[in-house]
C-alpha cells in the first residue's frame, strides 16, 4: 500500500463570498490502528493563510518546520507578508526539489490575498503540480469520497456561515466512508477580519 | 601552488582603518563615463555616455544600459568587463526568485542581492573589488525605484544622482533642477541636459544611451528617440 495512505487522513478547503475555509480530520494512526485523535495538519502560515499537509505524519511535520523556516526568512527580507500565492509558489518549489525522493503529503494552500482579501484556494500532489481552481481543493486519503461531496455540495458565493456548513457536511459524510480518516474534525473560516476555528464531534469508530 | 599566495583577501584594513582597496575602487569609478538617474512621478530615466575613440566602432552593437528583468534596468560608471559580469549575476538571480515565488524580483530586493555579490568580492581570498557603480532602476508596486550600488556593497536609495567623471558637478546640477513632481519626458531632458554639463565635444544619438522605466517596464531608447529629445536641446 501507498506510504501517503500509512497515516491516514482527509483535508478540504473550499472558496466562498470574501472568505475561505479549511477542513481535517484528527486522527493519527498506523495503518488500521487508531494512535491518536488530536493530530494537528493544518497550519497557520499568516494572519489569512493556512497550509493543510495530509499524508505520511512525518513528513507532515517536517514540511510544516521547512515551509514556516522558508516564509519566516522571506518576510524578514522583504518587510511584508507572504501572499497565498507566493506561498503555494515556495512550497512547490520545495516539493519539487525533492522530485525523487519525494516528502509524502499532498498540501492544500486556503488564504486570502493581502490587501485586496481576494479568497485563494489550491492543492498540489507530493511533487508540487499546483492546482488553483474557484470552488473548493481536496487532499487525503479521502479524496475521492470528497470530490464527490463537494461537486454534490458547494454552489457560488457562500457566506462564512453557509461556507461552515457545506464544508463541515463534505468532510463529515466524505470520511464516515474512509476507514483510516476521521475521529473528529476542524474547520477554519477565514474571513478578512476573524478565523473562526471550530472542532466538531464525529463518530468515534 | 604560486596562486596560494594570493588566497588571502587583498582588500585589508589600513592602520588607519580605510579599505584603500575600495578607495582604488572608488577612484576607477570616478574617473569612468559619466551617468545619471532621475526619479520622475510616473517612471525613471537612467543615461549614460557611450564615447568611441574612433569613428569605426560600430556604436549601436554593443550597450551600456541593459535590461534585468522586464521591470528593472541597469547602467554603470567604471569598468565595462566587470558590469557584464554583474549584469550576468543580476538577471540569474532575478529569474532565480522568479523561479522559487512565481512573482518578479522586487527592485529593492535585486538591489540587495547584487550589493551582497558586491561585498562579497571586498572580504574573499584572490579577487579584487569591482572597478564599477551601479544605476538600478525599477518599477514594482505602482511606484518608480532608483538605486545606486558601489564596489564596497553599499547601496543607496536616491530620487536622482550623477556617478562617474564630474558627478560632483552634475549633482549640484540635478540638486538645482530636480522637483517632486517632474513627468518623465521632462525627467529624460533634464538627465540628457545633465550629461551635457561635463559633455566634450557634439553630443548625438550615437554617444549616448538612455533607458527609461515605468508602469509598462523597462526599455532602452532606439537613438532615433534619443534624437528627438536631443533636438529639444539647444
Amino acid at each position: 500500500m501507498s506510504i501517503l495512505a500509512y497515516n491516514g487522513g482527509a483535508m478540504v478547503a473550499m472558496k466562498g463570498e470574501n472568505c475561505v475555509s479549511i477542513a481535517t480530520d484528527r486522527r493519527f494512526g498506523i495503518q488500521a490502528q487508531t494512535i491518536a485523535t488530536n493530530f494537528e495538519k493544518v497550519f497557520q502560515m499568516g494572519p489569512h493563510l493556512y497550509v493543510g499537509l495530509p499524508g505520511l505524519a512525518t513528513d507532515t511535520q517536517t514540511v510544516m518546520e521547512k515551509l514556516r523556516f522558508r516564509k519566516n526568512l522571506y518576510e524578514l527580507k522583504e518587510n511584508r507578508l507572504m501572499s497565498p500565492k507566493v506561498f503555494a509558489a515556495m512550497l512547490s518549489n520545495l516539493l519539487y526539489e525533492k522530485r525523487f525522493g519525494p516528502f509524502f503529503v499532498e498540501p492544500v494552500v486556503a488564504g486570502l490575498m493581502p490587501k485586496t482579501y481576494e479568497p485563494y484556494i489550491c492543492n498540489m500532489d507530493l511533487i508540487g503540480c499546483i492546482n488553483p481552481p474557484n470552488d473548493f481543493v481536496v487532499g487525503g486519503t479521502a479524496s475521492a469520497q470528497l470530490y464527490g461531496m463537494c461537486e454534490a455540495l458547494w454552489e457560488p458565493n457562500l457566506g462564512p456561515e453557509d461556507l461552515f456548513e457545506t464544508t463541515s457536511q463534505a468532510l463529515i459524510n466524505a470520511f464516515d466512508r474512509d476507514a483510516i480518516s476521521g475521529w473528529g474534525a476542524t474547520v477554519y473560516i477565514i474571513e478578512k477580519d476573524k478565523v473562526t476555528i471550530k472542532n466538531l464531534k464525529t463518530r468515534m469508530d | 601552488m604560486a596562486s596560494e599566495r594570493y588566497s588571502f583577501s587583498l582588500t585589508t584594513f589600513s592602520p588607519s582603518g580605510k579599505l584603500v582597496q575600495i578607495e582604488y575602487a572608488l577612484a576607477a569609478v570616478a574617473a569612468g563615463a559619466p551617468s545619471v538617474g532621475i526619479k520622475a512621478s510616473n517612471g525613471v530615466v537612467i543615461a549614460t555616455e557611450n564615447k568611441h575613440k574612433s569613428i569605426l566602432y560600430d556604436e549601436h552593437s554593443v550597450h551600456k544600459v541593459e535590461m534585468i528583468t522586464k521591470h528593472i534596468g541597469m547602467i554603470y560608471s567604471g569598468m565595462g568587463p566587470d558590469y557584464r559580469l554583474l549584469v550576468k549575476q543580476a538577471r540569474k538571480m532575478a529569474q532565480q526568485y522568479y523561479l522559487v515565488y512565481q512573482e518578479p524580483i522586487p527592485t529593492v530586493q535585486l538591489v540587495q542581492r547584487v550589493a551582497a555579490v558586491m561585498q562579497e568580492y571586498t572580504q574573499s581570498g584572490g579577487v579584487r573589488p569591482f572597478g564599477v557603480s551601479l544605476l538600478i532602476c525599477g518599477w514594482d508596486s505602482d511606484r518608480p525605484y532608483l538605486f545606486q550600488c558601489d564596489p564596497s556593497g553599499a547601496y543607496f536609495a536616491w530620487k536622482a544622482t550623477a556617478m562617474g567623471k564630474n558627478y560632483i558637478n552634475g549633482k549640484t546640477f540635478l540638486e538645482k533642477r530636480y522637483s517632486e513632481d517632474l513627468e518623465l519626458d521632462d525627467a529624460v531632458h533634464t538627465a540628457i541636459l545633465t550629461l551635457k554639463e561635463s559633455f566634450e565635444g557634439q553630443m548625438t544619438a550615437d554617444n549616448i544611451e538612455v533607458g527609461i522605466c515605468d508602469a509598462s517596464g523597462f526599455r532602452r531608447l532606439d537613438p532615433s528617440h534619443v534624437k528627438d529629445y536631443l533636438a529639444n536641446i539647444p
